[in-house]
């Protein structure tokens, strides 16, 4: 399937802003079931000053602002093909050694929900476990858009009993480390099949098993990643992959605007 | 050179000149008590005032006296520009910029805030006062001796010139700021001892009383001290004589640097102020008015250069 | 009571030989002049202020390093087997580094287990598949040693991150040759000023791949505050490069710039000052007013080499230096010339046990503490600083290495009443560049002060001595 993507992310200043940088984690890559015919990000209000690969094998753009900007606006776009491979994503590569990815993180340290979601799980095959924690996950944790904070961690949303999609490949994470499986976060695109421009950027987990190699699960939804899913960046949890992570110098106040269309090609 | 390090350069030696005036002026207070047979206090807020210290002074003690002011004016914590404070300030800033300084000037100015210092870290009694302004004399000619002696003549010394004389222009103009009125003609009551204190106060605390001498005899008018103190180049505290020094070294700085910055066409717009003037011209317009000015073109000025030379960020 | 091997004095009373010499000079010395020298010498390094700030006050004060004016002195011979054996264990701790952050082939041997790495908050993960310039991610070295008989030197620690006291080292050797010039046509003894200039020429020689014409050079500090600030200053004023700190720097035009009076200009080596976690808000702790925001970004993108690299903390780590010798035989095929310290590693149960057992005769230590903070030193420890830190080491054992307490060599001092024994260690300074290895004869001596004390850290009360490597 073919995917034809455009992501415009526009931040309005209440008042110039004398200095700022964000590292951008907006480009997909190929790979094995996914191949990128067409991918540009351009900046308006800033300027690119570099980019680089990271330990995950991300491609990082750092962009600095221009000057006493009032407004960046970040518009990434570009076609991607993709081949259903039920959520398979393939064996381990790259230089971050599989162990790293039983780290906890503060996001994803588990906790006293984590531990009560785990009592719930039946025996069973790793795989098997893992496509039930998922639905266990999508139970305890209510998809509801604008219900957590961006800086929520995996207890936070458990507590809560609702998140987003973050929150939920968060939980996920925690509790498949807690299981023994190395696991990762990954940010990225859905096409919703009803719908042409979708309400943000989707983010699921992926866990390592023996034998077979990285899985997607996506727990807002149910399933495992297929052809409509696009990796875009992946790390130990939303602060590694994270599309922008900003600074700024400056008090001013600032109005976020995004507006993302995935449409089949 | 980084701009902060410019910057650092820049107040290490406003810092060393205020310490300095500071002195100066405590100097003429005790100077005045002692010669007067009246209420000696009384002096002290004149210094006080002089120093643009009356304000903070009198919200924190109230009625002047002697010890208060002496003490307010050397070391009290809540004045951050005691003698003490300045030395302090002039000290971490010269630390910032150690690697721009020769052994020499930094370990003068190193030694100076360790002495002085110690010395004020308690209560100085007038008996001991003489000696203390003494050391923090000494210590800040060792400073200047070493500074013409080691330094290179380049942009490091470009910047703790300008430093140096928009501090002492700053002073030199806020003294004349707030004893305008003891120097204008209508004010002049002839043998009325009360103006003859306060030209004392005036010359001596910008230490000029042995050149004003020097030059006019004992013959003192208020219109000669003016001009003495505003126009003539041979007094190295006039606003003309401050006013040029800070022009050539920008000008050295624009050489060096192979640039004019805005700071500079200021200096030289506030220098000509002075250019074929007349004393008598700058009565005319109104002394008050013409100091005031000159004090809001000379902090513009100060910010200025900061800009140009990138001292923050 | 335990003998201590003293490096001036030998059991029968006679001199040993490096110190021959200076034992006649201060026989035949007046030692009212001495005092005076010695308080010339303090008031040296006042003036000069050559000062360090003390943590945990309100106010942070500036105190002196006591300095004493004997010199501690090391025959050629002694040198040139521990300068052997520095090389050594310094290419190993590159070596380790490189291969830490890429196949980790040492893990994959299981000579360091996975866990020891996994769990060090040392270990940076976005380090991984980096390779700085000339493969070198420590470039300026410490190794702490101390010794315990004639041939008996022992590493106690290794410091690769960021070694202090290297200014030290050339300020009591300046002291010294302006106070006893005499010492000096008597006795001869190779010099240590090049330092600066090896460090420029070391750092200059690492510089990216993209860099054009002579390479700029910066030293980072945290600021005036930071406890060894002079030593900053120092180097960035000999070396004759900016000292910088944080809000001085930068990314511009992909590089990472300074502000100067004439815009900004892009630095091509950063000899960093600031620890990895304050390194960069954008990539590490958010809240760091220390750092640079996408300093690291720069890095990655090969536009400045940071020396030492980012990371280097999981060499010097006091759990991975059990492993030491193991890691130099892995990756030079010979056996480690330098020996290490006995160190019971307290996360292994057995360990802990053994240590729980002995602990007044022990000395036991943070993993990631250093400058003497937060240590036992069982034979000197009251029954209650043994009862806390038995609690310590039951909550959270993996945080504690334990060594046996060293026989530690003595050196003499002034004291009011002569000369007198006291417990020494040596830290040399190791410069690494792709160009090689230099060692700068001598380094560093603390010395502890009080009698029978243990401790030389300076932060704990101890002092330094000019040290002396003899020419042949």
């Amino acid at each position: 399937m073919q995917l034809r993507i455009r992501h415009v992310t526009r931040y309005d200043f209440d008042a110039p802003v004398p200095f700022g940088l964000q590292q951008l984690r907006k480009t997909p890559k190929s790979f094995r079931n996914q191949k990128v015919l067409e991918w540009t990000t351009e900046v308006t209000g800033g300027r690119k000053e570099l980019a680089f690969e990271d330990c995950h094998r991300n491609t990082v753009e750092l962009v600095s602002f221009e000057p006493n900007t009032d407004h960046v606006e970040l518009v990434s776009s570009g076609i991607v093909e993709i081949a259903d491979t039920s959520g398979i994503v393939g064996p381990h590569e790259g230089a971050v050694p599989l162990w790293l990815f039983d780290r906890e993180t503060d996001r994803t340290a588990a906790g006293a929900g984590v531990k009560a979601l785990l009592r719930d799980l039946p025996e069973g095959e790793t795989l098997d476990r893992l496509h039930a924690l998922s639905h266990l996950i999508h139970e305890a944790v209510t998809y509801e858009t604008g219900a957590s904070d961006p800086d929520w961690t995996a207890e936070d949303a458990l507590k809560a009993g609702r998140g987003v999609c973050q929150d939920h490949a968060h939980v996920f994470i925690s509790a498949a480390r807690a299981l023994g499986c190395p696991a990762r976060y990954v940010s990225g695109y859905l096409m919703m099949n009803d719908r042409e421009v979708q309400e943000a950027t989707h983010a699921w987990a992926e866990t390592h098993v023996d034998g077979i190699g990285w899985v997607g699960f996506d727990v807002s939804n149910g399933i495992s990643p297929d052809a409509r899913y696009v990796r875009v960046a992946t790390g130990l949890d939303y602060g590694e992959a994270a599309p922008i992570i900003g600074s700024r110098t400056g008090t001013a106040g600032e109005d976020l605007s995004v507006r993302l269309e995935v449409s089949q090609q | 050179m980084l701009g902060k390090t410019a910057g650092g350069l820049f107040w290490m030696a406003r810092y060393l000149e205020r310490a300095e005036n500071t002195t100066r002026l405590l100097e003429t207070g005790q100077r005045m008590a002692l010669t007067r047979a009246n209420d000696s206090d009384e002096e002290w807020g004149s210094v006080l005032q002089t120093a643009g210290a009356l304000q903070g002074y009198t919200a924190r003690h109230g009625e002047v006296t002697k010890d208060h002011a002496i003490d307010w004016l050397l070391r009290d914590p809540a004045n951050g520009s005691s003698v003490r404070a300045s030395i302090k300030q002039a000290r971490d800033n010269a630390r910032l910029v150690r690697t721009a300084l020769t052994y020499e000037v930094w370990s003068a100015v190193n030694s100076a805030w360790m002495r002085i210092d110690a010395a004020l870290a308690h209560k100085v009694g007038e008996r001991d006062l003489p000696a203390v302004l003494e050391l923090v004399r000494e210590h800040s000619t060792l400073v200047r001796g070493a500074t013409i002696n080691s330094m290179l003549r380049n942009d490091i010394y470009d910047f703790l010139r300008l430093g140096n004389f928009i501090e002492r222009a700053d002073n030199m103009g806020r003294i004349l700021d707030v004893k305008y009125y003891v120097l204008l003609p209508t004010a002049f009551s002839v043998g009325s001892s009360l103006d003859n204190v306060q030209w004392e106060v005036i010359l001596r605390s910008v230490g000029a009383g042995g050149g004003y001498r020097m030059t006019h005899g004992q013959r003192t008018t208020p219109r000669q001290i003016a001009e003495f103190l505003i126009l003539d180049e041979r007094m190295p505290r006039s606003l003309s004589f401050c006013c040029r020094s800070i022009v050539e070294n920008l000008g050295y700085l624009t050489k060096d640097y192979g640039q004019e910055p805005p700071s500079a066409g200021l200096a030289t717009a506030l220098y000509e102020r002075f250019q074929g003037q007349s004393i008598d011209a700058i009565f005319e317009r109104g002394l008050h008015e013409y100091i005031e000015e000159f004090l809001s073109d000379l902090g513009q000025l100060g910010r200025q250069i900061e800009v140009d030379y990138r001292f923050y960020e | 009571m335990t003998e201590f091997f003293d490096e001036m004095t030998a059991p029968d009373g006679t001199l040993r030989a490096p110190y021959r010499e200076i034992g006649r000079w201060f026989g035949e010395e007046d030692v009212a002049r001495l005092r005076a020298k010695q308080r010339e010498a303090e008031e040296v390094f006042r003036l000069s202020g050559i000062t360090f700030n003390v943590y945990g006050k309100a106010e942070a004060e500036e105190r002196l390093i006591p300095f004493d004016i004997i010199p501690r002195i090391i025959s050629h011979r002694e040198w040139q087997k521990l300068s052997r054996g520095i090389e050594q264990r310094v290419q190993a701790i590159n070596a380790f580094l490189y291969d830490i952050y890429h196949r980790q082939e040492i893990i994959r041997a299981g000579r360091v287990p996975a866990e020891m790495i996994a769990r060090n908050e040392a270990f940076l993960p976005q380090m991984l598949g980096v390779a700085p310039p000339g493969d070198i991610y420590t470039h300026i070295v410490g190794i702490d040693l101390v010794r315990t008989g004639p041939d008996e030197f022992y590493v106690l620690e290794d410091n690769a991150r960021t070694p202090s006291g290297v200014s030290y080292m050339l300020e009591n050797r300046e002291t010294m040759l302006k106070m006893f010039p005499e010492l000096f046509s008597a006795t001869k003894v190779q010099a240590v000023s090049d330092y600066p200039r090896n460090l420029h020429r070391s750092l200059a020689a690492s510089a990216p791949a993209m860099t054009e014409g002579d390479p700029t050079v910066a030293v980072l500090t945290p600021g005036i505050y930071n406890s060894a600030y002079y030593e900053h200053s120092f180097l960035a004023d000999q070396m004759g490069v900016e000292l910088v700190e944080g809000h001085d720097l930068r990314v511009t035009g992909g590089r990472v710039c300074m502000r100067t009076t004439q815009g900004y200009k892009p630095i091509d080596v950063l000899y960093r000052r600031v620890d990895d976690e304050f390194l960069d808000p954008l990539n590490f702790n958010p809240d760091s007013a220390l750092g640079v925001p996408g300093i690291f970004d720069v890095y990655r993108a090969g536009g400045i080499t940071i020396a030492n690299a980012p990371g280097t903390g999981i060499a010097d780590d006091k759990a991975i230096y059990s492993y030491l010798p193991d890691i130099v035989e892995f990756y030079s095929g010979e056996k480690a010339i330098l020996q290490n310290v006995p160190t019971w590693r307290c996360a292994d149960p057995d360990s802990l046990a053994y240590v729980l057992d002995n602990l007044t005769e022990l000395v036991v230590k943070e993993v990631h503490g250093s400058g003497g903070y937060g240590m036992l030193i069982g034979p000197a420890a009251s029954k209650r600083e043994i009862a806390a830190f038995r609690a310590k080491l039951k909550a959270r054992p993996g945080n504690y290495i334990a060594q046996p307490t060293l026989a530690l060599s003595t050196v003499p001092i002034f004291t009011r009443s002569g000369l007198a024994p006291r417990h020494v260690d040596l830290r040399p300074f190791v410069l690494v560049s792709p160009e090689g290895v230099k060692i700068t004869p001598g380094g560093l001596s603390r010395v502890a002060l009080k009698k029978g004390s243990l401790v030389v850290n300076s932060s704990q009360g101890g002092g330094t001595k000019d040290t002396w490597v003899l020419e042949d």
